[in-house]
């Protein structure tokens, strides 16, 4: 898409890699959450916490192995995405640790499992364990575009992925859990978001002009052919049916919204959009009225503190009162009383915790970290050279920004809550891994795009020009 | 492909533009509200995370605190004497919320009230522990003591006040509660809490009878009557002869109108009518001043209407709709006809003060934790319900009630009291036991400073017995003298 010149050679040559732009942003990505753990000790004991050495270690080195691979095998990669990650998975932890250290959480636990296990060392486990997939997807992943072959292998893959929890026993009413003994418990849905952006890249690369171009005019809208609406019409089946039998409101939005952006993007016709949207329509209402699980979190939406008279549960009515107890300050961390949300309160409902700690400032400035990931994205996106990077880069940018406005939007009673967790937030594994496993394809794409391009190899260009660029 | 690139990067940012929004709404717009929201468990936490400041009567506390263990609520509210000052502190409860005085100025006993908001910042500032501020109260720990006591294991309500500037002295209510053994937040505390429930407990411990149940006065009402008559002019001196028929028929009706024991109620002076309590008389005084004059006098004393002390205390009951027989059952205390104790201590202390009925009050100041004055208590003047001149006329009669009529019992030697006995039919066909009541105040040469109003519900009597001033007035005797040998 860029058209190499001689000039562009010439300028090339010393493109700044930003890396040390990286690393500096980094060192505030640690030390911010670092201070932000001393903070949560200092209010809940009095002290500073006995962790913070190893917390801070732990964190300054996952970040410094994620900047040396991005270095070594992504020199051209984005310089705010890696700190933007980094800084949200350490405040994540710090949230985390903080409802650990919550009496009433406690109190809790040991009432219903009679005894309670922190979830910030395993969180901490499962952020190395990101950290490792994203050096690997850099490592090995030397061309995004090497993704393209495994296009149909992909779909299988995700179907599976996205079926499996079917088979499996319903976890607080959704069906979104596979549990492998000895391993634990496993969200394919946030793994299968990734897989199935690439699926759909591969397909609507080869099927845009199809898609795009063979279609009837009518009533101002290029209608898409018959045949053509077959791979629109299964997707959507797909997601109403992990709507009915999974009762996963979120993962079939996300799913469903994704391919529309997909296919609005490939085929750059709006009609695709608004069958898209009269579809979601149709389907949401449809199942809505059907499956009592749906209409309970519609209802839950529409009147969140009709669960105090109903009993109902009231953890959408409590994390209202959490983000309004924060007001514009914030009540400082550790200070705050989110955990009344009981159950959830440090996967689903973090951002509850965000908000009534760190108040509207801090509320405003965690949405701005999401928004900002999510316009380095698009800017990937943008700056891609192949259509396939370019589709891919959106579908997971697109897919980041969905999941973050489905959980925000939910907790926040902008829209009926659904099941998924804050990427890199929350606590819960597969989240945390597979966005981080996201981040690094968008690095590696954004690698790719922003890399000089090599010099024309014309005849009287010196041979030693082309090796120092490569 | 980068125009639809583009699109979907605006549609990106208005998603996040929509949750920015949502969360200044909610953490901007509708803060407030949802801070102080009913299901808020955080209020009450924040209620009970630091030492609450006390309730003062005579310069101590009354109220208290400890600190919890194993509970989100830090302290909790003790109450010293909690069945004695019951009435008057209300309670605190960690599960059940709180009343009276310690729900009105909660802000201040927190210290989060926006009037300790300087003393607050510089605690922060100097890094102490928030402090509740104290409330302090006009009553008296003789009197309430006296009171409380006197009631004993009767069911009943004492209400005194300080006739010259409405400052409440006392106010009992037996059966009492220990708001101690309910104000934390353990299964021990819920079932104190049912016992005191009125479905578990029909004598409704709970029930502030002083400010919140209102009784038909009976024959203590008659000194309204009487008031309304001397400030119509219908009768001038209280000791010419009335005119009144002995039997007296009900106008309108053939029914009579009946006066207890067989008393001599014929053309008696109003003086003579108070001390034997002639139903005759004062009812045909109401009826010939009708309804609209009695209205307008009984709420001059404060009847149908709230009164906030700043507790609210239930509006007593004169009826504005009644038609002629009515209006003289009405006058002696009948019918539809029902006060608070307050209201008929009210009664009592505006024919003390010479006519000028105070607005009854019983918080004094408001303190901050160093004891700076926050807020200070105006006396203040409710209403004039009859002229100096009257209310002295009035005053002689009820004294005459005292020295050599049914109030004999109230006596104090070396004092003028003046006093009315109140003896309430109540229950279908008058069946159940009717109501003691008893009004007085007692007067020095600097005025009078007690007015009071006893009301014994129980009373094991006899229609013919003078209950009110066998059971009720050596109660008022005690109060007042309480009051007096302070």
């Amino acid at each position: 898409m860029s058209v190499v010149t001689n000039t562009t050679t010439i300028t090339s040559v010393g493109a700044p890699s930003r890396r040390n732009t990286e690393l500096a942003l980094l060192l505030f990505a640690v030390l911010i959450p670092v201070f932000a753990y001393a903070n949560v000790g200092l209010a809940t004991t009095d002290e500073l916490p006995s962790g913070m050495l190893g917390y801070g270690l732990g964190l300054a080195a996952l970040a410094g192995v994620a900047h040396l691979t991005v270095r070594k095998f992504a020199p051209y990669a984005d310089p705010l995405l890696l700190p933007l990650v980094t800084l949200l998975n350490g405040m994540g932890l710090v949230f985390i640790w903080r409802l650990d250290q919550s009496p009433r959480l406690h109190q809790r636990a040991e009432a219903l499992f009679g005894s309670f296990s922190p979830d910030t060392p395993k969180q901490l486990l499962y952020s190395a364990v990101g950290v490792a997939l994203f050096v690997a997807v850099l490592v090995f992943l030397k061309d995004h575009r090497i993704l393209q072959r495994y296009t149909y292998i992909s779909m299988v893959v995700a179907l599976i992925l996205l079926i499996l929890p079917m088979f499996f026993p319903a976890v607080n009413g959704a069906k979104i859990w596979i549990s492998i003994p000895g391993v634990g418990t496993i969200q394919p849905g946030e793994f299968a978001k990734i897989i199935i952006a690439v699926f759909f890249s591969g397909y609507l690369m080869v099927k845009r002009d199809a898609l795009a171009l063979a279609s009837r005019r009518f009533m101002g809208l290029y209608l898409p052919r018959g045949r053509d609406l077959g791979p629109i019409l299964v997707i959507w089946g797909l997601s109403i049916l992990i709507l009915v039998f999974e009762t996963d409101l979120g993962t079939s939005l996300l799913f469903f919204g994704l391919f529309v952006v997909m296919l609005y993007v490939a085929t750059e016709r709006t009609s695709w959009i608004v069958f898209g949207l009269l579809m979601s329509a149709v389907g949401a209402v449809g199942v809505a009225t059907f499956e009592p699980h749906v209409q309970e979190r519609v209802d839950a939406w529409l009147d969140p503190f009709a669960a105090f008279k109903d009993g109902t549960s009231d953890q959408v009515a409590q994390a209202l009162m959490s983000f309004g107890s924060g007001g514009i300050l914030g009540t400082g961390l550790g200070q705050g009383n989110s955990d009344l949300i009981g159950f959830a309160a440090n996967s689903d409902f973090i951002l509850a915790t965000v908000g009534e700690e760190l108040g509207l400032a801090g509320l405003m400035a965690f949405l701005l970290v999401y928004g900002l990931i999510v316009e380095r994205g698009v800017r990937t996106a943008l700056a891609a050279r192949d259509p396939f990077g370019k589709l891919l880069a959106i579908g997971l940018s697109g897919a980041f920004a969905l999941q973050v406005f489905v959980v925000a939007g939910g907790v926040m009673g902008l829209i009926p809550l659904t099941g998924m967790t804050m990427p890199f937030v929350a606590a819960g594994g597969s989240s945390v891994i597979a966005n981080w496993a996201l981040v690094g394809i968008l690095l590696r794409i954004s690698d790719t795009a922003r890399r000089p391009a090599p010099a024309p190899t014309s005849p009287d260009a010196e041979p030693t020009q082309v090796v120092r660029v490569q | 492909m980068n125009k639809p690139l583009r699109r979907v990067a605006i549609f990106c940012g208005l998603l996040v533009l929509a949750m920015l929004i949502r969360a200044n709404y909610l953490q901007f717009v509708q803060a407030d509200e949802l801070k102080t929201n009913t299901h808020n468990r955080r209020v009450a936490i924040n209620q009970y995370a630091t030492p609450r400041g006390d309730i003062l009567v005579d310069g101590k506390a009354i109220t208290g605190h400890t600190e919890t263990n194993g509970s989100d609520f830090k302290y909790k509210a003790t109450f010293k004497d909690g069945p004695l000052w019951a009435p008057v502190t209300g309670y605190a409860s960690q599960a059940f919320g709180s009343t009276q005085l310690e729900s009105i100025y909660d802000s201040i006993l927190t210290g989060d009230d926006d009037r300790l908001f300087f003393k607050r910042t510089v605690d922060i500032l100097s890094g102490k522990e928030k402090q509740g501020g104290d409330v302090v109260t006009t009553l008296n720990g003789a009197a309430q003591r006296a009171a409380f006591e006197g009631l004993g294991n009767k069911k009943g309500a004492v209400a005194a006040i300080d006739p010259r500037t409405g400052a409440i002295l006392a106010l009992a209510s037996t059966p009492s509660y220990d708001p101690s053994s309910f104000a934390g937040n353990s299964v021990k505390d819920s079932k104190a809490w049912n016992a005191l429930q009125k479905e578990n407990d029909p004598d409704e411990p709970m029930l502030n009878r002083a400010l919140r149940q209102t009784y038909p006065p009976g024959s203590t009402f008659k000194v309204v009557t009487a008031a309304a008559a001397l400030q119509d002019g219908l009768y001038d001196d209280i000791d010419e002869p009335t005119d009144s028929e002995v039997p007296y028929i009900l106008p309108d009706t053939n029914q009579e109108l009946e006066n207890e024991g067989g008393i001599a109620c014929k053309n008696v002076s109003l003086r003579e009518a108070l001390r034997v309590s002639c139903n005759s008389v004062f009812g045909k005084l109401g009826a010939t001043l009708g309804r609209d004059k009695m209205v307008e006098e009984a709420e001059k004393f404060g009847f149908n209407k709230e009164q906030f002390i700043p507790v609210r205390v239930a509006a007593s009951n004169f009826s504005t709709k009644m038609d002629k027989p009515q209006t003289a059952l009405s006058a002696i205390g009948q019918f539809e006809t029902a006060a608070t104790p307050l209201q008929m201590a009210m009664v009592a202390s505006a024919i003390a003060n010479d006519g000028k009925l105070m607005q009854p009050y019983m918080v004094d100041k408001l303190q901050a934790p160093n004891n700076t004055v926050v807020e200070h208590t105006k006396v203040s003047e409710l209403s004039q319900p009859l002229s100096a001149d009257n209310a002295q006329k009035l005053q002689a009669m009820m004294e005459t009630v005292v020295t050599e009529g049914t109030g004999k019992n109230a006596q104090i030697p070396g004092v003028t009291v003046g006093g009315k006995t109140g003896t309430a039919q109540h229950g279908v066909d008058n069946s159940e036991k009717p109501y003691a009541w008893f009004i007085s105040y007692a007067k020095t040469d600097k005025g009078s400073p007690v007015a009071v109003a006893v009301v014994v519900e129980d009373a094991s009597a006899n229609r013919g017995d003078i209950s009110g001033g066998g059971f009720a007035a050596p109660i008022a005797k005690s109060v007042m003298e309480a009051v007096l040998n302070k």
